[in-house]
């Protein structure tokens, strides 16, 4: 039995299991609840046992056909991103659990279904290897989530879940279009299958067709980050929603839009989402330093915290979009940080909600006096939110800040002023609530964390520590993954190429059809290791290569994207249309490049210069 | 060597006390606090003397961060400078330690202030200690949180955690420009490491390295309170006094300086940045010093004085001197402390008075506290042989070495800061009292240090040859000793001293009148220039203001949510106009289906299709 499968289906299995339970019992479907969620978790702890950590690819894969025409499968797999995205799925339903249990008083059984269905589907969108099966879990997860904020919520929950679904669904149906287009261009759904026909050059897309393909899922995606100016159904959302209902939306529901950027709109669309890269950091900036100056003047509690994600979540969607191994490592580290540290967030301010009956800030003052463990709880959480060192956030932003500035110097000055409003925002929430004078609201109704409450926390604060402190715990398998991104994100792509002296008119000017030079590199397969360092390899006209537009790729393990040495010849012949090609080779084993159509404007010389590849600026050097 | 000790014992301490400190007694809660400390400093002191410091000696433990090319360990390192640091931060750390014992007898959440102080030993002693940028920044952010939360350490009182959250946050700004430092030279170094960034500086463009030195320089004036960030320091004395001493004046507030010093052999390639640091400090110096002399809260003065003296140390640094800056920086932590810990001990002898209006004549009264201070002023004002006249002759001689005009501002700065501290001192310790309290002598704990510290005040600066020492560490700097620039700042400080006498002491009412006579003048200076205000409505009130009615009411509830139910308003129209045929109605849905049959077969008709 495939452990990866258990871990996906235990929830659905817990979700038909409480339906069983009596709906005279809460209690039972409590203890139900927090038992079932937490084998899940141990199961999944088990998947990280066995997880080779080592490796760049899917593990765990389980491929079962399910519909014959068209041609679906549960197909599921692991890698080292969507396994962290899991454990924290995993991580968080129990903790959801006991912070609900005073809180939700009626209709205890369904809610408490929903919650483990909700996780079914959140593990599922990160596990899905089949784009179809993918679109089913993105929609299975939508519904409880509506459910959830629909009957638990509070005053205005109606009018947040219609407009978190409508929200939702508007991207939905952008991307099944998107995937129903992809399937009947590549005739599968299978996403391995898409990306190796990518890769090998079977399959091709039209520039304006890639970008259409690349907009509908990003529009999909972006809505549910959510992307500036696509964030308005989140506040909303969050302030309604039980307690419960704002963790796993904030921690793991977000993390189906960075999630679904990097691993779709950036493998499957190279191209577009470079070209529009310069656009969407420009949108990330933006929602970065407005989310945090919109949420420093929010009276409410779960609004400001609402708003500091959108914050965050931009650091995630700049980290990716950075196109350097830091900053992709970043945003998938950021991703996992947020979803601990704003869920514990969320989780204290249900704590108080309980206590206080309020989410107002005034209402508040003084709690550090009457409740000092929970304080203290409160502000691990804060510094941790604030990216101090030794927290978790911490890495992620370092990572993804030192990714942007390789990649544009001046998006990480601007992102930079986003650390310093972080700080104003949380700073002065803390100082509101906790600190000053306790009123007698506050001195008589807002006691210490008991046991139970100590039991949902703790690990929250656990995990902040030991993934500020020691974050090789946790970044091996993420960089094995987003390097294999990074690569995947190199087909078809343009490199910038400089070379000085007698090769000077080399330049980066891409797409320039009629009067362009394509430059393919090319690297042995594993074991394939033919040419020995400075061998010179010149095949000029290769036969397979004249149509213009093809596309000649190899497939290798990609090992390190640092600076490599690149060997390669270059060697031209200039048409009567200045077009020529050109072929070179890479000779390190297993550096694989998946370098595609280059187009490099002209070619003057045939001489062949030692090229090195800079795989992080995207830069080709000259060098001797 | 085990290094990593040095900073892991106060953490130990921290957590002990900060987990377990509500149950233990006070004399457990001292006991592992100060034994924290004390072991970590005679651990540093083993490894300062047991090692040959004259190449930097290095440990590696784990690695903190690694994603492709980038590769941050935690490692440690020891030289000189650094050991300098680590004497002075363990040694006055102890002292002050022991000194909280009798301040805070009294005060409530004694164990979270020892907790509080022990977390901030660790994070400084990381500071000093780290072997790469990265790693400093773990310390500089930390020191920073205690220092926030050290502020605001009684926090019921809004004002106090007012200056823990503006401490913080114009710190952040200051933390802003190092990160993008930190940025900028892992994109062109390809590392962290000091030795790794060091050793490749001197190759590298000199308009790149400027680009660094003023972002890290836009950090340590976070850090160590120069103009334009030093707005926070005044207001950080809202905390207990002994923090005062230890981290707004002995040890956290001159991280910038060891981070600029240490940051030498980029700053050498690198002239403009230089300046701009000479600059901002002789500027700071100045101005602080003109701010300090109309205040009359006693801790305000000093905070002020230290903002002035942490401007001398940044004109070492800027001229070159480097070892002069730290030798200041050592100087003044001894002098410093001990005002601090000097005008808590009259605090705490007054029950809290801190105006120096409503003191006066205790020189009678807390005997040992006035003594020990004199020593500090003396040594303050430079004047020879105590220890602050050694380190500011340093500075103020390489000061004119760089450019004559630096040590002439240097000088009437000196001038000031004589005559302002010896004005507090003859405020509150000549004259009549003025108060209404009893005053009282602190216990021996807190007299005790004081007593250390005076002796160190009084012959540090013969006692310990920081210029001497440091020699190997920094680039060598030949500045031919000058008798008469010697003379010259020395009498600049008598004078001070003498004006501070004549005007408090022999006639008591002259201030007044001056201050009368240059009302506008004094009314700006004790005003601080307005610089709080100016910040407030130049700064914080249109991004908070402009964030409410512009950013949120406007355009995220107006514009953007405006259009999504705007959009979602059509839909109802539509669907709203659509519903009208759904009326449950058979005979309306009969007629429907009659009527689309024959416009189909119309259709169908008019297109051919029917023969």
């Amino acid at each position: 039995m495939n452990l990866l499968a258990v871990v996906l289906l235990m929830p659905l299995a817990a979700f038909l299991l409480l339906l069983a339970v009596p709906r005279s019992s809460p209690q039972a479907s409590r203890i139900g609840a927090l038992w079932l969620s937490l084998a899940t978790f141990l199961a999944s702890v088990g998947l990280l046992w066995w997880f080779d950590r080592g490796a760049a690819g899917d593990q765990f894969t389980l491929d079962i056909p399910w519909i014959s025409t068209p041609d679906i499968h549960f197909h599921i797999a692991a890698n080292g991103v969507s396994i962290w995205l899991t454990l924290l799925s995993t991580f968080l339903t129990p903790i959801c659990v006991l912070v609900s249990w005073r809180h939700i008083q009626h209709s205890v059984k369904e809610f408490y279904a929903f919650l483990l269905l909700l996780e079914f589907g959140l593990v599922g969108v990160f596990l899905a290897q089949d784009l179809f099966l993918f679109y089913v879990f993105w929609e299975v997860s939508l519904v409880p989530m509506y459910f959830l904020i629909g009957i638990w919520g509070h005053e205005r929950r109606i009018y947040a879940a219609v407009k978190f679904f409508l929200f939702t669904m508007a991207g939905s149906v952008l991307m099944l279009a998107a995937i129903i287009y992809l399937y009947n261009r590549a005739g599968t759904f299978s996403y391995p299958a898409i990306v190796d026909m990518l890769a090998s050059g079977r399959l091709t897309f039209a520039p304006g067709e890639e970008m259409l393909l690349f907009l509908a899922f990003f529009v999909a995606f972006a809505i549910k980050v959510p992307l500036f100016p696509l964030h308005t159904w989140l506040p909303d959302a969050h302030v309604e929603a039980p307690t419960a209902g704002s963790i796993m939306l904030a921690s793991v529901m977000l993390k189906m839009g960075t999630y679904g950027i990097l691993r779709y709109c950036v493998p499957l669309f190279p191209a577009s989402a470079r070209a529009c890269a310069p656009w969407i950091v420009v949108l990330a900036i933006i929602g970065i330093i407005y989310g945090a100056l919109v949420a420093m003047v929010q009276p409410n509690m779960k609004k400001l915290v609402a708003y500091s994600s959108v914050s965050h979540l931009g650091f995630v969607v700049l980290g990716i979009f950075s196109f350097t191994q830091f900053g992709m490592d970043g945003a998938v580290y950021q991703m996992l940080a947020h979803g601990i540290s704003t869920g514990a967030l969320f989780a204290i301010v249900g704590l108080l909600y309980e206590r206080r009956h309020s989410l107002e800030i005034k209402d508040y003052g003084g709690v550090a006096t009457a409740a000092p463990w929970l304080s203290t709880a409160f502000l691990i959480t804060t510094l941790a939110s604030i990216g101090l060192p030794l927290l978790n956030n911490f890495v992620g932003e370092f990572l993804v800040l030192q990714g942007a500035a390789m990649a544009n110097f001046k998006w990480a000055v601007w992102a930079a002023i986003g650390v310093i409003l972080s700080a104003c925002y949380m700073l002065w929430l803390y100082q509101r609530v906790f600190y000053g004078e306790a009123g007698p609201e506050v001195r008589s109704r807002v006691p210490d964390l008991n046991l139970r409450e100590w039991a949902a926390v703790v690990p929250l604060i656990v995990m902040m520590v030991w993934m500020g402190v020691y974050s090789r715990s946790f970044l091996p398998p993420v960089g094995k993954t987003t390097a294999l991104v990074l690569e995947q994100s190199q087909v078809n792509v343009p490199f910038r190429v400089s070379i000085p002296g007698n090769l000077a008119s080399f330049d980066a000017e891409t797409r320039r059809r009629g009067e362009e030079m394509e430059f393919t590199a090319e690297t042995p397969r594993r074991g394939e290791n033919r040419y020995g360092d400075g061998d010179v390899f010149a095949p000029c006209s290769t036969p397979g290569f004249a149509r213009r537009g093809s596309r000649e790729t190899c497939s290798a393990r990609a090992q390190d994207f640092g600076e490599r040495t690149f060997l390669c010849s270059l060697c031209a012949q200039t048409s009567g249309r200045a077009n020529a090609r050109t072929t070179s080779r890479t000779f390190l084993e297993g550096f694989s490049l998946r370098l595609g159509v280059s187009a490099v404007r002209s070619l003057v010389s045939s001489a062949s210069p030692r090229l090195r590849v800079n795989a992080s600026s995207r830069e080709v050097i000259h060098a001797r | 060597m085990q290094l990593w000790l040095i900073p892991a014992l106060p953490l130990v301490g921290f957590l002990v006390n900060g987990l377990f400190g509500r149950r233990f007694s006070k004399s457990l809660i001292n006991a592992i606090a100060i034994g924290s400390v004390a072991l970590s400093f005679a651990w540093a002191l083993r490894a300062v003397l047991g090692l040959d410091l004259t190449h930097p000696y290095t440990e590696r433990y784990f690695t903190w961060i690694q994603s492709g090319a980038l590769t941050i360990n935690c490692d440690f390192t020891v030289d000189r400078l650094t050991a300098v640091m680590l004497m002075v931060v363990t040694g006055i750390g102890a002292l002050i330690h022991i000194y909280s014992i009798g301040y805070m007898a009294h005060e409530g959440g004694y164990y979270r202030f020892f907790a509080f102080l022990n977390l901030f030993m660790f994070f400084m002693l990381t500071l000093v200690l780290a072997a790469n940028f990265l790693v400093l920044f773990v310390g500089w952010e930390g020191v920073g949180l205690c220092s926030y939360l050290l502020i605001g350490f009684y926090f019921d009182k809004k004002f106090a955690t007012n200056a823990g959250n503006k401490a913080f946050i114009v710190n952040r700004i200051g933390d802003f420009g190092f990160s993008l430092a930190m940025f900028y030279i892992f994109k062109n170094f390809g590392s962290l490491d000091f030795g790794a960034v060091f050793g490749q500086a001197a190759g590298k463009p000199e308009s790149m390295l400027t680009v660094i030195g003023l972002l890290l320089m836009l950090g340590a004036c976070g850090k160590s309170a120069q103009l334009p960030l030093y707005v926070w320091l005044p207001d950080a004395m809202a905390g207990p006094t002994p923090v005062s001493a230890l981290i707004h004046a002995a040890t956290m507030v001159t991280a910038g300086v060891y981070m600029t010093a240490r940051s030498w052999s980029i700053y050498i390639h690198a002239p403009a940045a230089m300046d701009a640091i000479a600059i901002i400090g002789i500027a700071t110096a100045f101005f602080a010093a003109t701010i300090g002399l109309a205040q009359n809260d006693i801790k305000k003065v000093f905070a002020y004085s230290t903002v002035s003296q942490l401007g001398y140390m940044f004109v070492g640094v800027g001229c070159g001197a480097f070892s002069a800056g730290i030798y200041h920086l050592m100087t003044h932590a001894f002098f410093k402390a001990l005002l601090f810990l000097g005008s808590g001990s009259v605090i705490h002898a007054l029950s809290g008075e801190q105006d120096l209006r409503n003191m006066g004549g205790l020189r009678k009264k807390i005997r040992w506290t006035f003594l020990t201070m004199m020593c500090a002023a003396i040594a303050i004002a430079g004047i020879p042989p105590f220890a602050g006249f050694f380190s500011k002759d340093a500075i103020l001689l390489a000061a004119h070495h760089r450019a004559p005009w630096l040590y002439w501002v240097g000088t009437i700065t000196a001038g000031m800061t004589a005559f302002y501290v010896f004005r507090a001192i003859f405020l509150a310790f000549f004259g009549e009292y003025r108060g209404h309290e009893h005053p009282h002598e602190s216990p021996r704990v807190m007299l005790v240090p004081l007593a250390i510290l005076a002796v160190l005040s009084a012959g540090g600066g013969y006692l310990f040859k920081v210029p001497e020492y440091l020699g190997a560490v920094f680039p060598r700097m030949e500045i031919p000793e000058d008798p008469a620039l010697m003379t010259i700042s020395t009498l600049a400080g008598l004078a001070g001293i003498f004006l501070a006498w004549l005007m408090y002491v022999a006639r008591p009412g002259m201030a007044d009148s001056l201050a009368g006579a240059v009302n506008g003048l004094y009314t700006l200076v004790y005003n601080k220039y307005f610089v709080d205000e100016i910040y407030g409505a130049a700064v914080v009130d249109p991004v908070v203001n402009g964030s409410r009615a512009v950013l949120w009411q406007r355009v995220d509830a107006g514009i953007i949510d405006g259009a999504a139910n705007g959009v979602g308003d059509r839909a109802q129209e539509i669907g709203g106009a659509l519903r009208l045929l759904q009326s449950g109605n058979i005979r309306s849905y009969a007629a429907w289906v009659l009527f689309g049959s024959v416009v189909v077969i119309v259709a169908m008709a008019v297109a051919g299709g029917v023969r």
